[in-house]
């Protein structure tokens, strides 16, 4: 990329292939390391309260008694045309120019509009004050606010992440390179299931995949234009 | 405008309407000491929520709201009656609106104020409700004027304001009457709040122009303010929200809850102050009759709406709709048709039940119950079923809810209690210059 081109832009998106996946939950328990997203007691869960920025869900494939019960992960979207931001009354969700549905917690004031309009159900509320079970509050990331009591969260993309390959990549004067940018699920994901990088970038990993003729999205008739592109099981 | 009327019968008019101001019985005190106590314990409950969290409700995702705006889209719809039954009433000149005009505008200011409390208690983070406004500050932002929530925010606040107005200058002649009858403290309040009205004639006729403006007006923001409401579901993607009936429907649901109210104010402020000769039965019939209009119209809306919803066969939104017609909300969605639509047809059909105050007060409850479980219906079922099958949920108020909806409930008839003492609650010069027509 060129000077004259001005500043490399970028979408950030991720493929997810579900033929990989193996449900095994790594990716939800590195999101809340890296996240700080709180623990949630028995009762909360019971209350369907637990919070999680991705979590593995179930769903039944065929009609009895041919079926079989297969998961796929869910996070933030990050929708290009997200249902949440426009019914926020003060813009505490947000778009950012690289595509990420950005949430700004002291901005929110907790009216939960975004909450209910999500057609994936990815925003999370915290009903009370956070709280992490000893000696878990030690290990807490410094790069990542905690959100209070009344505000509402959810996957960013790990946008801490972004923003500090970003800073270094201008540092250099150089654009962020392929597989420079990593969340945490994507990370720890063991076999590789969760791909992520710049949309804008042909070359990337990302863009090749999503190319790829198993790819869907979910609600796709929505029209919300998902960041996350889905690739079908292998039969 | 004859005189036969007589300055007798006028000094009489005066003197009864007046007298429900002056005198406070035993039996008064302890009604406001008990409404008041209920009152606090809602405060205190609030307090509760604000210190430990929304989590104190019983919401949890998907479902992210319920209770408490299905209460403040009820409220607001009381206060539809005010604006319904005075400025509809004053537009068609129907003469039969004079004694309960001012009930019912009362009715308004005070349930537009319980309403916004309940945009309070919603709010997760309440301390920061200022965001709502559009104010200057160093960082610029502004409030998102694309939201439908501030969109009701402005709605409200104008629909309050211009109720007050309505409320006070038809006020302001039986201001000037309290000022000349009471001694010492109320005195001089009632003084300063006739603007020193001498009843001259320019006086009047800048009165009835005033009237004259403010009433097409309001019955327009009227409409307006419960279409904004309507279209905070509207505006939605939610599966049984995103639908365009719904505007018209909430702003004629709005006008049958307020009706059942009026009808409530009326047979207790009646009783009470024992006015049977100015709220008679005429007053009961013809209302009545406009709840039946209403009971049609709403219930027209409604099969409008599921059939369409039926014959489009959208998966979505028929989940939904079957699981109130015959799912898990069935009981009591059945419920809510018995109340609102069956029982006032039924009943206020017959003539003879129409001249029957007892009868008709209770359908008004009906009516009011049977709404407050329709706004929680409209909110419930189409949260509980998103497009996402895996998050379906259910959900019931919890304590903390409840005891905020019955302490709103308690404050509300606590104001209109105190301000029975301070407005008269018929407008005197107006049944006068209505008998002085006849
Ligand atoms: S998935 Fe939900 S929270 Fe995320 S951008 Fe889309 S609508 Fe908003």
């Amino acid at each position: 990329m060129s000077a004259t081109e001005g500043p490399p832009t970028y979408k950030w998106e991720m493929v997810i292939d579900l033929d990989r996946c193996t449900g095994c939950q790594a990716c939800v328990v590195a999101c809340h390391a890296e996240n700080n997203v709180r623990n949630s007691s028995e009762q909360e869960c019971a209350d369907g309260r637990a919070i999680s920025w991705i979590r593995i869900e179930r769903y039944v494939e065929g009609t009895y008694p041919n079926t079989r019960v297969r998961f796929v992960p869910v996070l933030c979207q990050h929708c290009g045309n997200a249902p949440c931001e426009p019914v926020c009354p003060v813009y505490a969700s947000y778009h950012t120019p690289d595509g990420l549905n950005a949430q700004v917690y002291n901005r929110c004031i907790g009216v939960r509009y975004c909450g209910n309009n999500c057609p994936y159900t990815a925003r999370q509320f915290n009903w009370f004050d956070p709280q992490w079970d000893a000696p878990l509050e030690e290990q807490l990331n410094p790069d990542v606010t905690v959100r209070m009591n009344g505000i509402m969260e959810k996957c960013t993309f790990c946008v801490q992440r972004i923003r500090r390959a970003k800073e270094q990549a201008t540092r250099q004067g150089r654009p962020v390179q392929d597989g420079e940018v990593i969340p945490a699920c994507v990370q720890s994901c063991p076999t590789s299931a969760l791909v992520f990088g710049n949309r804008h970038d042909p070359e990337s990993r990302v863009s090749k995949l999503a190319a790829s003729e198993r790819r869907f999205h979910l609600l796709e008739s929505l029209g919300v234009e998902p960041s996350v592109t889905y690739l079908k099981r292998l039969p | 405008m004859t005189q036969d009327a007589g300055a007798g019968e006028f000094e009489r008019i005066n003197c009864e309407l007046l007298a429900p101001m002056e005198s406070f019985g035993a039996g008064y005190l302890a009604l406001v000491i008990v409404l008041a106590c209920i009152a606090a314990l809602g405060a205190g409950a609030w307090a509760f929520q604000v210190e430990t969290g929304i989590g104190q409700t019983n919401l949890h995702p998907p479902i992210f709201w319920a209770s408490y705006i299905a209460s403040f889209v009820f409220w607001i719809g009381v206060s539809h009656s005010g604006t319904f039954i005075s400025g509809v009433l004053r537009l068609t000149k129907a003469e039969w609106r004079r004694p309960v005009t001012r009930m019912s505008e009362l009715m308004t200011i005070i349930s537009v104020g319980i309403a916004a409390l309940f945009v309070f208690y919603h709010l997760g983070r309440v301390w920061r409700w200022y965001y709502l406004l559009p104010y200057p500050n160093q960082r610029g932002i502004w409030p998102n004027f694309r939201s439908p929530l501030l969109w009701d925010a402005t709605a409200i606040f104008t629909y309050a304001t211009a109720s007050t107005i309505y409320l006070y200058l038809p006020l302001i002649p039986d201001f000037a009457l309290a000022r000349d009858r009471f001694r010492g403290r109320r005195k001089w309040i009632y003084g300063l709040l006739s603007l020193g009205w001498r009843g001259s004639q320019s006086q009047w006729e800048m009165l009835q122009t005033a009237i004259r403006i403010i009433t097409p007006l309001i019955v327009m923001v009227m409409i307006s303010v419960h279409s904004i409401v309507g279209w905070d579901f509207g505006m939605s993607i939610v599966p049984g929200w995103h639908t365009s009936i719904i505007a018209p429907y909430f702003v004629v649901g709005a006008v049958h809850s307020g009706l059942g109210m009026v009808v409530i104010a009326m047979f207790v402020v009646r009783k009470a102050y024992g006015l049977q000769t100015y709220i008679r039965l005429e007053h009961f019939d013809k209302l009545g009759k406009l709840i039946v209009v209403t009971t049609l119209t709403l219930a027209y809306l409604y099969f409008a709406e599921l059939l369409t919803t039926w014959y489009g066969k959208f998966p979505d939104e028929e989940s939904v709709m079957y699981s109130m017609l015959t799912g898990r909300f069935s009981p009591v969605w059945w419920a809510m048709i018995m109340m609102i639509y069956v029982v006032p047809l039924v009943t206020l059909t017959i003539p003879r039940f129409r001249q029957w105050p007892v009868g008709i007060m209770i359908v008004g409850v009906f009516i009011n119950i049977g709404m407050y479980t329709e706004r929680m219906l409209i909110l419930v079922p189409p949260l509980a079923h998103p497009r996402l099958s895996y998050n379906w949920s259910a959900y019931s108020p919890s304590i903390i809810e409840v005891i905020l909806m019955a302490a709103s409930l308690a404050f509300a008839v606590l104001l209109y209690v105190l301000a029975a003492k301070f407005v008269p609650m018929i407008s005197i010069w107006e049944e006068k210059e209505g008998r002085s027509r006849a």
